[in-house]
């Protein structure tokens, strides 16, 4: 892995691509490509231990004094954008049912909920994945807030109350976890791969 | 990345397809389960399944409390010990006036031929947990059917009413607090036999006392207690003290705000009452309600 990265940072910069006339227009500065690191590919049974483990979280009693975060929906929206195809809507349904049985909520509020929050991922994950994991959060909080407003919609619309506005610190506190989370879910695929011997690279 | 190339031509069903198919199936369930009710069954089944994981999660936080209370001081014990001791002198003599007076009543009723007020049974429970959910007030408690525990049975716990068992499954149940704006009680001003209805209190943690005329006798501090009209609650049992009464010349009623008299958010243990309508007379039916279509149809005939 070290090696790679050295590869990468060696490489020349880019020779000044685009003349006109006499001055010319040097792009060397310019960020064309970043160093990605490459990721070993996940192990499908790793998706659904942070899934369980996510839903674990989230039915310790918190209390209503804590604005814990919905960290289901935090890993949902992660493995939606890093691994749309294994991932997708059908869990995320399947996983607001057992939210909403937990809540004693209306049965399909938080399916509805966190559907909307994954077709959200999914239609944005290669925008997502390209910008670095901070500049990625104001891409997160959105979704997240929207999943919360699919879910006030739905008790207001049944006659619900308003439970005040300190309802949406759910999302920002959910946000402000996305680097940590992102970090520690990428944790076992940036596992250095085995040094062997015989093989040069 | 991705272990394969992404298939090119068999993508499956779009993305907004599939949005579509599954917000069309949560809002049907919502429906279904605002509406009909109809999904107590499924509800209950998932329930049993997450309920071994809940009770485990329960495991870290009563630890942490446990070793609280071993931390604290041997003066605090001595001190809570002291007001205990003389909580209990004081609970004795009333327990035997009580006890004089059930022996009285019991004889005059006796002698009255009134039939015996429902029984109740107790069961005492304890509560695991306050619901996530932030647009009701409700806790869930440790017993639920099997133990006996009926929808719609009052909760109350030394000081007066709590709330309502709201939904039960078989290990436990949910209980809707007093404060919830969904949930109304049957009131009674024993001072002037004043009744009323109480709802939860739009502002938080309190109730109000709704419809009352501008003019009601009502005043600050002012218990409130169950009528028992309902024939849920029984009768008698504190609920809330008036805190203050806002009478406006423009408004035809008068606006209440009370205070649960129990402590309806810190407790840990609650009594569930189960009222045996055995002695009751059974509801009257409620009159056959004719649509309009069936009058416009009866009179063509």
């Amino acid at each position: 892995m070290s090696r790679l990265s050295e590869w990468l940072g060696q490489r020349p910069a880019p020779a000044p691509l685009v003349s006109r006339g006499p001055e010319t227009v040097d792009l060397s500065g310019a960020r064309l490509w970043r160093p990605e690191a490459l990721l070993r590919p996940v192990k499908p049974a790793f998706i659904w231990f942070t899934l369980f483990a996510a839903l674990v979280l989230d039915l310790f009693p918190w209390g209503r004094s804590v604005p814990a975060p919905d960290f289901l929906a935090l890993v949902l929206v992660f493995w939606n954008v890093h691994q749309p195809r294994r991932v997708g809507m059908t869990t995320a349904f399947v996983f607001g049912l057992l939210i909403d049985v937990h809540d004693g909520a209306l049965f399909g509020q938080h399916a509805l909920a966190y559907t909307l929050l994954s077709y959200g991922a999914i239609t944005l994950h290669r925008r997502i994945r390209w910008f670095p994991v901070l500049t990625q959060t104001p891409y997160v909080l959105p979704l997240l807030l929207v999943a919360q407003l699919a879910s006030l919609a739905v008790r207001i619309g049944v006659g619900g109350p308003f439970p005040g506005w300190s309802y949406f610190l759910q999302s920002v506190v959910g946000a402000v976890l996305w680097p940590v989370a992102s970090w520690c879910l990428l944790l076992p695929q940036r596992r250095p791969i085995r040094r062997d011997a015989t093989r040069p690279l | 990345m991705e272990s394969g190339p992404p298939p090119l031509f068999n993508q499956g069903v779009s993305a907004r397809a599939r949005l579509g198919i599954f917000a069309i199936l949560a809002i049907m369930l919502l429906l279904v389960d605002a509406r009909l009710r109809a999904l107590d069954a499924v509800r209950q089944g998932l329930e049993v399944v997450l309920y071994p994981v809940e009770r485990t999660l329960l495991w870290p936080r009563d630890a942490a409390r446990q070793f609280g209370d071993y931390l604290s001081s041997i003066a605090s014990l001595t001190h809570e010990n002291d007001a205990l001791r003389r909580a209990v002198l004081d609970f004795a003599q009333k327990a035997m006036v009580a006890e004089q007076r059930a022996a009285e009543n019991a004889q005059l009723r006796r002698l009255l031929d009134v039939r015996p007020p429902p029984g109740t049974r107790v069961v005492a429970v304890q509560v695991l947990y306050e619901s996530r959910d932030r647009f009701s007030q409700k806790v869930v408690i440790d017993r639920g059917g099997r133990a006996g525990v009926a929808a719609g049975s009052p909760v109350v716990d030394d000081a007066g009413v709590v709330g309502q068992v709201t939904r039960v499954y078989p290990l436990t149940a949910e209980v809707t607090l007093l404060t919830d704006k969904e949930q109304s009680i049957p009131v009674l001003v024993p001072r002037n036999g004043l009744r009323a209805v109480a709802f939860g209190g739009v502002e938080p943690d309190t109730l109000d006392l709704r419809f009352m005329a501008a003019n009601a006798d009502l005043k600050d501090a002012d218990l409130v207690v169950t009528s028992g009209l309902d024939g849920v609650y029984p009768p008698g049992l504190p609920v809330a003290k008036i805190e203050r009464v806002e009478r406006d010349v423009k408004d035809q009623f008068a606006h209440v705000v009370m205070r649960p008299v129990a402590a309806v958010h810190s407790n840990t243990v609650v009594l569930v009452l189960t009222v045996d309508d055995a002695g009751r007379p059974p509801a009257p039916e409620p009159a056959p309600e004719r649509s309009e279509r069936d009058a416009r149809k009866a009179g063509r005939r």
